[in-house]
């Protein structure tokens, strides 16, 4: 600010790019500046308490005031990150890069773009109807709709935060092995007739091709912003319950007590787990900080994740949605084809690690 | 006269696109009339994919999310 009539001009593209960067830049050092100190920080906390750092509440104390900032933490810059991505791709474009593909490549295709696409469960039922009558085979829909709420920036940041980024990518991995899996199946079976009547006889008039709002670099940016910000306001205080309770399990609820019922040598802890998992129902921000604790004393990894991936993937709420669709039959078959999946995830996880 | 209809099943977004048309209009001193369409198979059959859905005279305009302001101002116009 030395030449007050520089400041005057008015800020070029090109330098209001460079502004962004560079402000993203010192956001991310300041990040990870925070970040490496997360731990000096909640024990210097806990230090300040009128608690002993060795008791049960010491522990609970500093484990819940460490993952808190760090979650949270990870949990905005996944969600930034996705936010931007997100803004190249859009329902519309999705659906006409699906209609007419063969089914195989086309569930490889459709399982990724249900991670990418923008999609808000809202919009289920005519994003289903909108690819079913477009021409997108029924099998490679379901691909897409099985991916796109399972695999979430919100999933895959907490469990980043948590649990490590081995297990996120494993999560990543079969998850979307599911989803392409469990399309195909339901493509075999061909059910087009198992629809609602109304749906099969829906046409689409062709024309409605939206032109695309354009977007410069820097409003991208600012949407992946908007992304965090109506997120993290969603589910923070879910975060917060979530790592209470975690808390509570870490610091209070013996280790033995886990390991029996939720070990990997309990074979029907599995589908025990899946089965917990159907009526649930939360985001994934609700169940992930459980998720944790439970691993932290001992309950298995592929138990743990199958009652995760249960609770997102397969809900009631959702399953009364799709009613107005699908016919019982279908629903039926799609209920059976993804816990089946589930169980196979669970029981191999337990098996890897 | 333009006949405005909102597609949307009645969620949160639907109600702020409802505002935001209202708002832009009143500023732009056009003369609206709004219907909101909760029906899946109408949804479906004006061409939305994602909600909630914009439809200015019988045309969609917009799907997913919400437009930006500007936006609005400039279908209404139109």
């Amino acid at each position: 600010m030395s030449a007050p009539a520089e400041s005057l001009q008015p800020i070029r593209p090109s330098q209001r790019i460079a502004l962004w960067i560079g402000g993203l830049a010192i956001f991310l050092a300041a990040w990870w500046a925070v970040y490496t100190h997360l731990m000096t920080f909640s024990e210097w906390l806990v230090s300040l308490l009128p608690v002993l750092r060795e008791s049960h509440l010491g522990e609970a104390l500093v484990f819940f005031f460490y993952d808190t900032p760090k979650v949270l933490m990870l949990l905005t810059l996944v969600v930034f990150g996705m936010g931007v991505l997100r803004t190249y791709f859009s329902p519309e474009r999705t659906r006409a890069l699906l209609a007419g593909k063969r089914e195989g490549a086309g569930n490889v295709m459709a399982a990724g773009l249900g991670i990418l696409t923008p999609f808000c469960s809202c919009s289920a039922v005519p994003l289903f109807i909108g690819f079913v009558s477009a021409g997108v085979p029924l099998g490679v829909t379901f691909s897409f709709l099985i991916a796109a709420p399972m695999i979430n920036e919100v999933a895959l940041g907490l469990l980043l935060g948590l649990v490590g980024w081995q297990v996120a990518l494993t999560y990543l991995a079969f998850g979307l092995t599911l989803a392409i899996v469990a399309g195909w199946v339901i493509g075999r079976m061909k059910l087009e007739g198992w629809l609602q009547e109304w749906v099969r006889e829906i046409s689409i008039n062709g024309a409605a091709n939206l032109p695309e709002e354009k977007l410069t670099f820097v409003d991208r940016l600012k949407l992946g912003i908007e992304a965090v910000h109506e997120i993290v306001a969603r589910v923070w205080i879910w975060i917060l319950l979530g790592i209470g309770m975690g808390a509570a399990i870490h610091g209070f609820v013996p280790e033995d007590l886990m390991v029996r019922i939720m070990g990997a040598d309990a074979w029907w802890s599995v589908p025990a787990a899946v089965l917990m998992g159907v009526p649930m129902y939360t985001n994934a921000a609700g169940v992930i900080p459980i998720v944790e604790a439970l691993l932290g004393k001992g309950a298995a990894l592929g138990t743990t994740l199958a009652f995760m991936m249960s609770v997102i993937a397969l809900s009631l709420p959702e399953i009364i949605i799709l009613r107005k669709v699908l016919t019982l039959k279908l629903i039926g078959v799609f209920v059976g084809v993804v816990a089946s999946g589930i169980l196979a995830v669970g029981f191999l996880f337990n098996l890897i690690f | 006269m333009k006949l405005v209809k909102i597609l949307g099943p009645g969620c949160k977004r639907c109600d702020a696109l409802v505002t935001m048309v209202k708002d832009a209009a009143d500023k732009a001193g056009i003369d609206i009339e709004v219907e909101k369409v909760t029906d899946y198979a109408e949804i479906a059959r004006a061409g939305a994919v994602s909600t909630p859905g914009l439809v200015i005279d019988g045309k969609l305009v917009h799907a997913g999310g919400l437009p930006r302001p500007e936006s609005v101002r400039d279908w209404l116009n139109a």
